[in-house]
């Protein structure tokens, strides 16, 4: 059983999560928000578990749909959602928007838009990894998060094979949430056996079918030790399911792409509800208490931040 | 709705009866046509099933052209462009649509190397009648990879073609052509024309590939815009003529083949060219136009007319709306610069008014 600290914290961040990208829904129509937002709502656990077991020099590769694990990770949440208001104070001083989040000091790898296309890039960082540690004797570990889509690119069946043939300090995860935009998997996949296909690149695979944030969560910590110590990458399949649309603030369960018995299943499922009620009243009331204060100041520091100068426009086009 | 009223000179020499239709539904009326025209004719790439329909423009094909002629594939670009490649080798006729300009740099590969090239390297032996659909895209922050316009590195290859038409007439006329086409054609789309209407005749038609054509007739300055800069060239135009300048626009409709002579026919008569790009101006559109524009002086021996050129700004597209503003050329930047070139270094300066509202702030995403 896991004690109350870490319950509550897997609890804190996971609500801070849905919390902020139910926030950005509800303010989206005020069009302070100008960026195509993938909101993560319903698959919180994944990014939770992930991030909590790892350090803070670990780092995370992520795709557009990457609020969820910039603050799971620990991501500066007053610059991230000035990035989202397209403000100078924004985490890429509004040059990202939604779609491209950063935090290198928390060890967040910046995020594509282009499906796939972080994964290969996230392997050379653990290559890069691998090497350090030679000298520092510290094993850093890297995570890149794909969805069931990005599976498909031709990249992701590269990175892994190289990877494997490295030994790369590498965790690979699928987060599957069964659809590309609006294609279900059925209509993408002969069949539905990723870790069977993976494992013949000679990695070790896990299937998580539930998104139970502990399950996540210890896999991460049993990975993270074995990799530490060079055994090469993993890779770990996260069944979840998205709530809301693949892009933008609303509900789209009226769709005929769209299963609501499914949604149903997942929703009684949900994580946060779950370990809300593991935790004691008073604890969970403080949590959401520190939720909301939070969410109320970074949401004023997004208002109230300048837009970038005119001359921003040109900088960052080369490094110095 | 924003429409582009007044008829195209093709449109009015075309007996045929007209109607006012969207871009985007002239597109999707093509397809329809063609597909039940010539039954090589196949429709495929990520979400062309969808009930969205890539903005509306395939809406309704699978139903009426069943799940072998239209439908959706992984996310495997790469792969599906050389799997396109095969089948117009085969004998079929693909369509292969991408959502963003963007994703094409993943088929970089199976175009450049494959579809390019087979005809001649394997002289004539085979041919690849392909269509690559591709939209640019643009606002609501599209940011750094939903937003380019890449034309130009298409245009660099011999054996593909390049379109970019910038309304629902030769949006659906080029289509067609494409499609008949024995090359494989790059069909560049944008975002915010999809909603744009204009005058398209109810029965088939072909716009030709490799033939520009002149907007409105001006003698002052010639203005030669791309994809959805026409629709800014001609709001400048209007500008231009409320302080009496009268701009000749052009669109090349086709970047490659390009018809030059149009161009220079203009060029002669106004003395002056100004391109206005959808794109970065390094190694563009816009330098081979200008530069042909010269060669083409040279070899007939006459004077070297006014040349400038504008377009993206030579940066990554910000998502933010204040520096994205600077990112484009507009309406009012475009008629100050063909002010300029009119009147010479020493006119007074001239600040056209803001423009009304247009389809670029009509745009609201989420995507
Ligand atoms: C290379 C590429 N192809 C297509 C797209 C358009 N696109 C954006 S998101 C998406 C679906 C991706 O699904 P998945 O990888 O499962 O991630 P999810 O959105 O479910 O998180 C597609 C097709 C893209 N961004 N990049």
């Amino acid at each position: 059983m896991y004690d109350q600290i870490i319950t509550a914290r897997l609890y804190k961040t996971m609500l801070l999560i849905r919390q902020i990208e139910l926030r950005i829904a509800e303010i989206y129509y005020t069009d302070a928000i100008k960026s195509p937002v993938h909101l993560s709502v319903g698959q919180e656990s994944i990014a939770v578990g992930v991030c909590d077991a790892l350090e803070k020099d670990d780092i995370v590769s992520n795709t557009y749909r990457c609020h969820a694990t910039y603050i799971a990770k620990g991501g500066n949440l007053f610059e991230m959602m000035a990035e989202l208001y397209g403000k100078a104070t924004g985490c890429a001083g509004g040059k990202a928007g939604s779609m491209h989040l950063v935090d290198i000091k928390n060890g967040v790898m910046g995020a594509s838009a282009v499906v796939g296309t972080t994964i290969p890039v996230a392997t050379g960082y653990a290559l890069a990894m691998q090497n350090e540690a030679k000298i520092t004797g510290k094993q850093r570990v890297v995570v890149a998060l794909c969805g069931d889509g990005g599976t498909e690119e031709g990249c992701f069946y590269e990175s892994i094979n190289f990877a494997a043939l490295r030994k790369l300090p590498i965790i690979f995860i699928c987060e599957n949430n069964r659809l590309a935009i609006h294609t279900p998997l059925e209509k993408r996949w002969a069949t539905d056996q990723l870790c069977e296909r993976i494992a013949t690149f000679g990695i070790k695979t896990h299937k998580i079918d539930d998104a139970d944030v502990f399950t996540i969560r210890d896999t991460m910590v049993n990975a993270l030790a074995d990799i530490r110590k060079g055994s090469g990458p993993i890779f770990i399949e996260c069944a979840t399911y998205r709530w809301l649309e693949h892009v933008g603030p609303l509900d789209d369960h009226k769709d005929d792409y769209r299963n609501t018995k499914e949604y149903q299943t997942w929703k009684d499922n949900d994580q946060i509800l779950r370990l809300g009620k593991m935790l004691d009243e008073k604890t969970r009331i403080q949590l959401e208490d520190e939720v909301a204060l939070t969410l109320q100041q970074i949401e004023k520091f997004a208002e109230e931040s300048p837009y970038p100068a005119a001359e921003e426009l040109y900088t960052h086009v080369y490094a110095s | 709705m924003f429409t582009q009223v007044e008829k195209t000179p093709a449109q009015t020499e075309q007996m045929s009866e007209t109607r006012l239709i969207r871009y985007v539904d002239a597109l999707r009326e093509a397809f329809e046509e063609e597909m039940a025209r010539d039954p090589k004719v196949f429709l495929f790439g990520l979400d062309v099933d969808d009930h969205k329909g890539i903005q509306g423009s395939t809406i309704g094909l699978q139903e009426k052209f069943g799940k072998d002629r239209v439908f959706c594939t992984p996310l495997s670009e790469d792969a599906m462009t050389g799997v396109a490649i095969g089948a117009a080798i085969a004998g079929y006729r693909p369509i292969h649509v991408h959502i963003r300009m963007d994703f094409m740099l993943l088929c970089m590969n199976q175009l450049v190397n494959m579809a390019a090239k087979s005809h001649y390297m394997y002289n004539g032996q085979v041919k690849v009648p392909l269509v690559v659909r591709t939209m640019i895209g643009r606002s609501w922050g599209q940011g750094g990879q939903h937003s380019q316009a890449l034309h130009s590195m298409f245009m660099h290859v011999p054996g593909l073609k390049v379109v970019a038409p910038a309304n629902a007439h030769d949006a659906k006329g080029c289509m067609i052509s494409a499609i008949r086409d024995n090359n494989p054609v790059i069909f560049i789309e944008h975002r915010l024309l999809y909603s744009t209407e204009g005058y398209v005749p109810t029965k088939s038609y072909e716009v030709p590939l490799g033939k520009a054509r002149i907007l409105t007739e001006g003698t002052d300055i010639t203005i030669v815009a791309v994809s959805h800069m026409v629709m800014e060239a001609l709001r400048a135009k209007k500008h231009l003529e409320s302080v009496g300048i009268n701009a000749e626009v052009i669109d090349p409709i086709t970047l490659w083949p390009l018809d030059m002579e149009t161009i220079m026919q203009s060029v002669k008569k106004t003395g002056k060219l100004l391109m206005v790009d959808n794109a970065w101006l390094t190694c563009g559109a816009s330098s081979e136009i200008l530069t042909r524009a010269m060669e083409m002086c040279q070899e007939e021996d006459i004077s070297i007319p006014s040349l400038a050129r504008m377009g993206f700004a030579p940066t990554t597209c910000p998502t933010t709306k204040p520096l994205e503003n600077l990112f484009y050329p507009d309406a009012r930047s475009i008629a100050v610069k063909a002010y300029q070139m009119t009147q010479g270094k020493k006119a007074k300066t001239w600040e056209p008014p803001v423009s009304a509202n247009t389809e670029i702030d009509a745009f609201k995403g989420p995507f």
